[in-house]
């Protein structure tokens, strides 16, 4: 099966069932580092689907979208690990649901 | 020198400038007494010999005008600082910058070693410039500008020793009293420009309802300004200020100024008979109800107070007769004997105080017997006290029967001035007796003050100026010859200097006087003053301080409200001044605490009550935010979607 040819659809599908698993992992998991893959995940759904679109329509500026997307991944990357680095280092845990420090 | 015309205005400007400025930079001035009062009263003088020299040279109907600027122009509108000398103001500003000379002279032997003397001058050379504003200036802004100038220099003048809280209050309450006039002003201003588009007296001609209010507002204005029921009890408190300037403000000049004014548009004036006729009966009341209050007082300023509204009085009912240049007649010569009788008592009270062995240097009870020291200060003072009481030939003889006489005539317009006319003739009796019997109980009589005590006669920087304005209190009067000689031909003041033919600055109500009845009027106030005056003289050379029994006895229980100033203060403070307090504590108390500041809380406690409710939101729970986000998301792509 040449993947070329596949349906485009398809990609569209497994884009939008890897983006709803970002998107449960987010809202549901506790453990930061795992709510924190989950958002890449997404990313990459994101990535996924704006490749296929750019095929579909037979415009470049979908694929290239893609590399400033991967770009602002790997800087978020950088600051959200730091971020985590620092809290386990303060509070000895990653659950985000003790992490309720910001409110009134 | 026509150049220099400015200057009238201007040199009492810049003379307060360099005292003031020169005296706030540099304390070593402050000391500096006679340069001070150099520059003082030739600050005065100056415009005093502009004036005198327009006067000169002075043709009739043709007034002499000067503009310094335009104040303000616009298209429909517009004020300029001009000034105009005519008969009358010129009249005026003689008085003012001749007698403000030598007040100004008189002032530096007076305030010798006062410790605010530059800040004295500086008032009196404000005050002048002011004055002469409100007498020379051609419309009635700049005339309202003086108004209010001297109105505010009055009140630093009362109040110029204000540590004393009592001489403070007493300033403020002349302030106060004033400023009601002074709205009565700037509304029938308003009035004015509504109905002519302008404000130059020049163009003031009004008819109707129009003439009706603004004639009755500005003589609420007068009433302020010059003492009036029912606006004059400031005038007893004011005399808390140095004594010359109780002479020069508050008995010579600036109280004259309401009558000014009211002469100045006589033309309105005479379109309202009974505007004039309430002009005549307050001035009869107010010089009655000063005259009683008069006689039961012992302070010897206070006296001359009362006396000043009296005669105030005088010159409203002359007003309200029609008699306007009789008015100003009467300005001039009480401005000469009244200026000469302050200065007077200033020497005395001088003299008393330097004594240090009285309470009160100003209560006539411990005084007596002061001629035998003080022969010019005395000699001066019966001059002007018989001037006062009307003793022919002496002014006051002149204006005060022109006066009396014009009311006698004006009856045949209305009956009411029959009655004010009897009032008037008590008053000229009443003030011939409390007149002779402060000055024999000062001068004369028995000594009443310890008999360590010397007196001194004051310097001659103090006596000089007395004895100027005796002569001129004995002279003046000449200037108003009655109309018996020679028709009125004679008459300088009213006959010849301010009704002349062509425009007339100040035009007088036209009254049909019999010769034999003005003769008979002049014999019987000739007689009136004499026999007040041989009366009270006899009375009290027998009784001396024990006089005042009998008189307490004469007048019974009317003698409690006479030496009480008949309650009025406490009347107007019972009536306006206590549910004022109490309108504005109910406006601090509960209007404010409660309405205004519970608005202004009130939105901060509803900022903080919402904030309540809405905060539980805010759990800090990340993933809760997230789920409200992608909730909030699918909601809308619904929307956009389906929708």
């Amino acid at each position: 099966m040449d993947l070329l040819h596949v349906n485009p659809f398809m990609y569209l599908a497994v884009s939008s069932a890897l983006f709803t698993i970002g998107a449960l992992g987010v809202l549901t998991r506790r453990n930061a580092i795992v709510v924190f893959m989950c958002v890449e995940l997404m990313l990459n759904a994101v990535n996924l689907s704006l490749v296929t679109f750019s095929k579909m329509h037979d415009n470049p500026s979908g694929s290239m979208f893609v590399f400033f997307v991967m770009v602002i991944a790997a800087a978020e990357a950088v600051v959200g690990l730091a971020i985590i680095i620092a809290l386990f280092r303060n509070r000895q845990d990653v659950d985000i649901n003790n992490v309720n420090i910001f409110k009134w | 020198m026509e150049a220099l015309l400015p200057l009238i205005i201007l040199s009492p400007f810049i003379g307060a400038a360099i005292i003031g400025i020169w005296g706030l930079l540099s304390p070593a001035f402050r000391h500096q007494e006679k340069l001070i009062g150099t520059i003082g009263t030739l600050a005065v003088f100056l415009p005093f010999l502009l004036v005198l020299n327009t006067f000169l040279n002075y043709q009739h109907g043709q007034p002499v005008t000067f503009e310094l600027f335009s104040w303000m122009a616009t298209k429909n509108f517009s004020v300029d600082f001009s000034y105009v000398l005519d008969e009358a103001s010129l009249l005026m500003g003689l008085i003012v910058t001749g007698i403000g000379t030598m007040i100004h002279v008189y002032s530096i032997g007076y305030m010798h070693h006062d410790k605010g003397f530059y800040r004295y001058f500086l008032y009196l050379n404000l005050f002048i410039f002011s004055m002469n504003n409100l007498i020379l200036g051609d419309n009635l802004l700049v005339l309202f500008l003086g108004w209010e100038g001297v109105g505010a220099c009055s009140y630093f003048l009362i109040g110029y020793w204000f540590e004393d809280m009592a001489k403070a209050m007493a300033a403020q309450k002349a302030f106060v009293a004033n400023r009601i006039g002074d709205f009565a002003l700037l509304v029938a201003m308003f009035i004015i420009f509504n109905a002519t588009g302008s404000l130059k007296f020049a163009d003031i001609s009004l008819s109707g309802d129009v003439a009706f209010w603004v004639a009755l507002l500005v003589f609420i204005a007068a009433t302020g300004k010059s003492a009036q029921i029912p606006l004059y009890v400031w005038l007893p408190d004011a005399m808390a200020g140095p004594t010359p300037v109780s002479a020069l403000i508050h008995a010579a000049t600036m109280v004259t100024s309401g009558i000014y004014l009211i002469a100045r548009m006589s033309e309105v004036f005479l379109q309202v008979p009974g505007v004039m006729v309430l002009i005549a009966v307050i001035g009869g009341l107010t010089a009655i109800l000063a005259a009683l209050i008069a006689i039961a007082q012992n302070d010897i300023k206070k006296v001359l107070a009362y006396s000043t509204v009296s005669q105030l009085g005088f010159m409203f009912m002359a007003l309200g007769a029609g008699a306007f240049s009789t008015a100003i007649f009467h300005v001039m010569t009480h401005a000469f004997f009244k200026a000469c009788l302050f200065l007077g008592s200033g020497s005395v009270i001088h003299a008393m105080a330097h004594m240090h062995i009285v309470n009160d240097p100003q209560d006539i009870r411990t005084m007596g017997k002061l001629g035998k020291y003080m022969p010019s200060t005395s000699k001066t003072f019966w001059i002007s006290t018989l001037a006062i009481a009307g003793i022919f030939p002496l002014s006051g003889f002149f204006s005060k029967d022109e006066i009396l006489g014009k009311l006698f005539f004006a009856g045949h317009e209305h009956t009411m001035y029959y009655a004010v006319w009897a009032v008037g003739m008590i008053t000229a009796l009443l003030t011939a007796f409390y007149m002779t019997r402060v000055t024999y109980l000062t001068f004369n009589g028995k000594k009443r003050f310890p008999e360590e005590g010397h007196p001194h006669e004051s310097s001659p920087l103090m006596t000089i100026p007395l004895w100027i304005l005796a002569g001129l209190a004995v002279v003046g009067g000449f200037l108003g010859l009655p109309a018996v000689v020679g028709h009125g031909h004679y008459n300088w003041i009213a006959g010849h200097w301010l009704s002349i033919e062509g425009a007339p600055v100040i035009i007088d109500r036209i009254l049909h006087a019999p010769i034999e009845t003005e003769w008979i009027l002049i014999i019987v106030s000739f007689l009136l003053a004499i026999a007040g005056v041989a009366f009270a003289f006899s009375f009290y050379k027998k009784y001396d301080l024990q006089g005042d029994l009998k008189v307490k006895s004469f007048f019974g229980s009317m003698y409690r409200l006479m030496e009480n100033k008949f309650f009025i203060d406490e009347f107007y403070n019972w009536a306006i001044i206590r549910p004022f307090v109490w309108l504005g504590n109910f406006a601090v108390m509960s209007f404010d605490k409660n309405i205004i500041d519970g608005i202004v809380n009130g939105a901060g406690y509803a900022t903080t009550a919402t904030a309540g409710i809405f905060r539980q939101l805010q759990s800090g729970l990340v993933q809760k935010y997230a789920m409200l986000m992608f909730l909030a998301i699918v909601v809308l792509l619904g929307y956009v979607m389906l929708g």
